[in-house]
This record gives C-alpha cells, sequence and structure tokens, in this order.
C-alpha cells in the first residue's frame, strides 16, 4: 500500500491515477507533478472516451431533427442533465447548462438581478469572492443603480458574521452572492447558516460552488440555497459547460437572459414568446459534447463516493499544511478552520511569479499571481501568491515533492 | 535543476534582482514612466534625467515585481547611461525583438548582458515581466522627445 493510499484511508489514489492519462506524460524531462487542480482539473479515460464516442457514434444537434441521430444525442444531452439534477438533489428543470461558472453568475445577474432588484436594493458579496462573482455584480450595480456591499473576511480567512449583520441590518440586500469555498484561502464558508441569515433578512442566496462541488457532496434542498453554479471543468469534466441550478420558482419567474434558437415558446414578427426553464435560458445550439462529458465525470466521481473524495482531501491537507508550513520563509495565507485542498503561499522576498517558474523547472505545476481575486490578495497584504491546489489523483508523495522543490529553489536565490 | 534553470535564471538577473545597480530616485527628472502588471502586480517607475543633447545622464527606477522584472529595469539602466535617446529607442525594439524570438541580436554589444534575458523567450507568461521596463523606457524616451523638440 502506498503512503497515499494509507493516507487517504478508503482511496486508492496509485488506482485513480491510472485512469488520467496525462500524469503519464513528462514536463521538462520530469514527471508531472499537477497541483492547479483548482485552476482546472485533468480529465479521465472515460470523459475523453465519451466525447470521442458521442462525436464518433451519435452527433447531431439536439431538440431539432426528428431523425434518429438527433434523438440519441438529444436523449444523452438530456440525460446529462438528469445526472447533474440527482447529482445535486435538483429536479431537472432547474438545471440550466451554460459554460462555465462565470456565465452562470452573469445569467443571474443580467436576469434576476435585472428583474427583482431595483434602486434602493443591494447585493451583497464576501471578500473573498473570485472576480466571477464581483464583477458581474458591480456591473449590475452601475446598470441598475443598486449597492454592492462586501462583507468582511477575518484575518484567518472566514467569513466575518459581525460584518455580515452589519451589512444586512436596514434589511436592503436582497442578494447574498458567496463562494462555497475560496479559490485562494481554502476556506469551506458554513452555507446552511448563511442562507439562514440571509433568508430571515429577507434576501436570496446565490452560491459559487466551483471550487466546492469538486471535494464535497452538494445537496441544493439541504443547503436550500437559491441558486448554485459551478463549472464541469473543474469537476474533471471538459471545459465550456457548467451548471446554474435555480429554485424552480425563481427561475419560473425570471426572463430570458439570450435570445434565439431554443429559448422559445413562439414566434412572430411581432413578439416572441418564452420557453419554460430550462430551455428559456439556453438559446442556441449548446455545448453537446460537453454536456455528455460531464455527465460522465460526474458518473465518475460519484463512483468513487464523496465519503473517500473528501477524507483523501482533508488527509491532503492537513500534510501540505503540515509540511509546508515547516519551510522558513514560507507564509501559508489563510488558516480557516474548515477549509480543503486549496493553499496559496509567499515565499521570503521571492517572488511567486518566480517560485512558479522555478517549480516548473522541477515538473512541479501551480498557479502564481492573484488567482482572480486581486482585492483579496490586497486585503491579506500581498500582490501576489502562490498557490497549489489538489484533486482526487494528488498524492502525499507530491506534496513532499513540492516541499523539496520550494527548498531548492530557495537555493537558486541565496 | 541548476543546470535546467540557467537559460532562465542567470546568475546576473538574480544578482540584479537581488542587489539593483540603478535602484532608487532622481532629484532632477526630464523624464519618467511608469508599466504595471495589473496580473501580477510587478509595478516599474523609471527616472530619466538629460545632459548635454539628447544623451541620458542619469538613471534611476523603483521596481516592486518579481526576479526577470527587477533584473530587466536595472540592466536596462547599464544601457541608457550615456547614450542618446534614438540610440535606446533601437535597444528597447531590439530588446523586444529578442523576446519576441529567443534570439540575441548579432553586431550589437550592448546585448553581451541583455542576452541573459533571451531564455525569457520559452515562457510566454513572463514575456512582460521582461519587458515591462523597456515599455516604459519607450515611454518616457518619447515625452522626453516631445519635452525638448515639441
Amino acid at each position: 500500500m502506498s503512503v497515499a493510499t494509507a493516507l487517504s484511508g478508503c482511496l486508492d489514489v496509485e488506482r485513480i491515477r491510472e485512469d488520467f492519462p496525462i500524469l503519464a506524460e513528462r514536463v521538462h524531462d520530469k514527471p508531472l507533478v499537477y497541483l492547479d487542480s483548482a485552476a482546472s482539473a485533468q480529465k479521465p479515460r472515460v470523459v475523453i472516451d465519451v466525447m470521442a464516442r458521442a462525436m464518433e457514434k451519435q452527433y447531431a444537434n439536439v431538440h431539432r431533427g426528428l431523425h434518429w441521430l438527433s434523438e440519441r444525442c438529444s436523449d444523452a444531452y438530456e440525460g446529462a442533465r438528469d445526472k447533474v439534477a440527482r447529482f445535486l438533489n435538483a429536479e431537472r428543470e432547474e438545471i440550466v447548462f451554460v459554460r462555465n461558472a462565470t456565465e452562470a453568475i452573469n445569467l443571474v445577474s443580467y436576469t434576476f438581478g435585472h428583474a427583482a432588484l431595483e434602486p434602493g436594493n443591494a447585493v451583497a458579496v464576501s471578500q473573498m469572492e473570485h472576480h466571477a462573482n464581483l464583477v458581474p455584480w458591480q456591473m449590475l450595480r452601475d446598470a441598475r443603480g443598486i449597492e454592492l456591499r462586501i462583507v468582511k473576511v477575518t484575518e484567518c480567512g472566514e467569513i466575518d458574521f459581525d460584518d455580515l449583520a452589519q451589512v444586512f441590518a436596514d434589511r436592503r440586500v436582497k442578494l447574498l452572492a458567496i463562494t462555497h469555498m475560496s479559490n485562494v484561502l481554502g476556506t469551506y464558508t458554513p452555507v446552511e447558516r448563511l442562507v439562514a441569515f440571509a433568508h430571515a433578512h429577507g434576501a436570496q442566496v446565490l452560491v459559487d460552488g466551483a471550487q466546492a462541488v469538486v471535494h464535497r457532496r452538494v445537496d441544493v434542498r439541504a443547503l436550500d440555497v437559491d441558486f448554485y453554479v459551478f463549472s464541469g471543468h473543474k469537476l474533471y469534466g471538459p471545459t465550456g459547460i457548467g451548471v446554474l441550478y435555480g429554485r424552480r420558482t425563481l427561475l419560473q419567474s425570471m426572463p430570458p437572459f439570450l435570445g434565439g434558437g431554443d429559448m422559445i415558446g413562439s414566434v412572430s414578427y411581432e413578439r416572441s414568446t418564452w420557453a419554460e426553464p430550462p430551455y428559456r435560458f439556453e438559446a442556441g445550439t449548446p455545448a453537446i459534447v460537453e454536456a455528455i462529458g460531464l455527465g460522465t465525470a460526474i458518473d465518475y466521481i460519484q463512483g468513487i463516493g464523496f465519503d473517500a473524495i473528501a477524507a483523501h482531501e482533508r488527509a491532503l491537507t492537513d500534510h501540505a499544511l503540515r509540511t509546508l508550513s515547516g519551510i522558513p520563509g514560507l507564509k501559508i495565507i489563510g488558516n480557516a478552520q474548515d477549509r480543503g485542498g486549496i493553499v496559496a503561499f509567499t515565499l521570503n522576498q521571492i517572488h511567486a511569479h518566480d517560485v512558479a517558474t522555478l517549480l516548473d523547472k522541477q515538473g512541479i505545476a501551480v498557479r502564481a499571481g492573484h488567482h482572480c481575486a486581486e482585492p483579496l490578495a490586497h486585503r491579506f497584504g500581498v500582490d501576489s501568491t502562490a498557490r497549489a491546489s489538489f484533486g482526487i489523483y494528488t498524492t502525499s508523495a507530491e506534496i513532499d515533492l513540492l516541499a523539496a522543490g520550494i527548498e531548492r529553489l530557495k537555493k537558486v536565490f541565496s | 535543476m541548476e543546470d535546467s534553470v540557467e537559460d532562465l535564471y542567470q546568475h546576473l538577473i538574480i544578482e540584479r534582482a537581488r542587489a539593483p545597480h540603478h535602484a532608487g530616485r532622481l532629484v532632477h527628472i526630464d523624464g519618467e514612466a511608469e508599466g504595471n502588471n495589473p496580473m501580477c502586480g510587478d509595478q516599474v517607475h523609471l527616472m530619466f534625467a538629460r545632459g548635454d543633447g539628447d544623451v541620458v545622464q542619469e538613471f534611476a527606477h523603483q521596481t516592486h515585481g518579481c526576479a526577470i522584472c527587477i533584473a530587466s529595469a536595472d540592466l536596462l539602466g547599464d544601457v541608457v547611461l550615456g547614450r542618446h535617446l534614438d540610440e535606446i529607442t533601437s535597444t528597447v525594439d531590439a530588446f523586444e525583438e529578442m523576446i519576441r524570438t529567443g534570439v540575441r541580436p548579432t553586431r550589437r554589444s550592448e546585448f553581451d548582458k541583455l542576452a541573459a534575458f533571451a531564455g525569457v523567450h520559452a515562457y510566454r507568461s513572463r514575456h512582460r515581466c521582461a519587458t515591462l521596463a523597456w515599455q516604459a523606457a519607450r515611454t518616457a524616451i518619447i515625452r522626453m522627445m516631445e519635452a525638448h523638440h515639441g
């Protein structure tokens, strides 16, 4: 039994690694150590194969042709929607396919935001949002004359509930848009508590699940969220496909996002009527093959099971925090109690870009920069950090290689 | 690892990043420009003082960023001192061309040192780190020429 397997309890990481062809690649003639899964995860063979098969054997446009291929392809596309619905414990009518989490948030901003919010209302986000859950609300603020409020995070990287209470005190906040897991700090937010608080104050809640959905079972009914969004490509699925879950009554009350084919009831030169959700929000030919790929990615991770995935992530995170915090000059950003497999750090006077390049030279892929959360970096007094992030295929041995790599790159600057 | 990083993190780059020769401020400034890379927070501020004609007499920079960015701004300083603004513009063009192609320009002695950055070519995401100061230099030179001749 490998060290990784022993650490993770019931997840056989070596077996899982065999499912991901890219992990056999070499970078700069070194074995690839891929620690950038929070940016985008690698793809298992089953996802690659199902997409190739869909194009080779059953491809046609969906919802249109009355021919056999179109029917089969529509079945597969709608089958993927059923899988997503079961995955989130939602109804299929509540699952809208979009390009990614960013598009899902923009969709809600343009539709719910424009229809349900008016001047005098406010949207609240936290200090630890990805730009995807900040910029669309700034745009809505400027277009609709609403207010955008920022809920502070504490020094350890958790939601400041005192500040949250102040932000909501005048009951003008009508939407709380908040991450489920910070893509920089690794903090999991207490979504159930936040939702209960927001609902009690007359606000609805959108949760950005781009990071969290990879590591933990998400039940939108149990969480009682109004909107939940995620991207397929971080969930071991393809790029170009993402999901907006919206509570059925909310989706029904929202106007369309984009106009075009597939989203209509009927069309005349004078006027058009809209299809029911989810099709109202899916104008034009969708990402058919990508949706099928996402469905298979969901099958794949459900086959592994979230109990094992979460235990593996906990073991890796504990190991990483222990190992990295022992390196002189290395400072980890954020130390929330409930945190997962994302570790952003600074290293003495060595800039994060230099850290990332020098690790890359050793075959170790990490991200460097502000990670699309520039205001959060400034909140913690840094311009940029290096970030290691973990997936189901990450081993504790790879974290040891990261630590050794950091020690070696420090020598270049010594 | 030491062998494999030589093409990018040459000794000269590390040295200048650690202890830049031209870091600081000028008292008298004839031309200045700033450069920012919002993706990583790199910032350069270049200051020039002119002597007779269009020759640079003094140079200083304040650079906040990665090793490539700081060393690049500092070696720019080596190149500009005592040289005519037109010549500097030509070197800026040649430097950017070298980053684009990875090939050291021939028959240019100033590239004996600047060739240290040729390896950055292989790292598209780092091009901006190397060229940030040089782009700012071009802006500062245009400003000085306009102020002088305009």
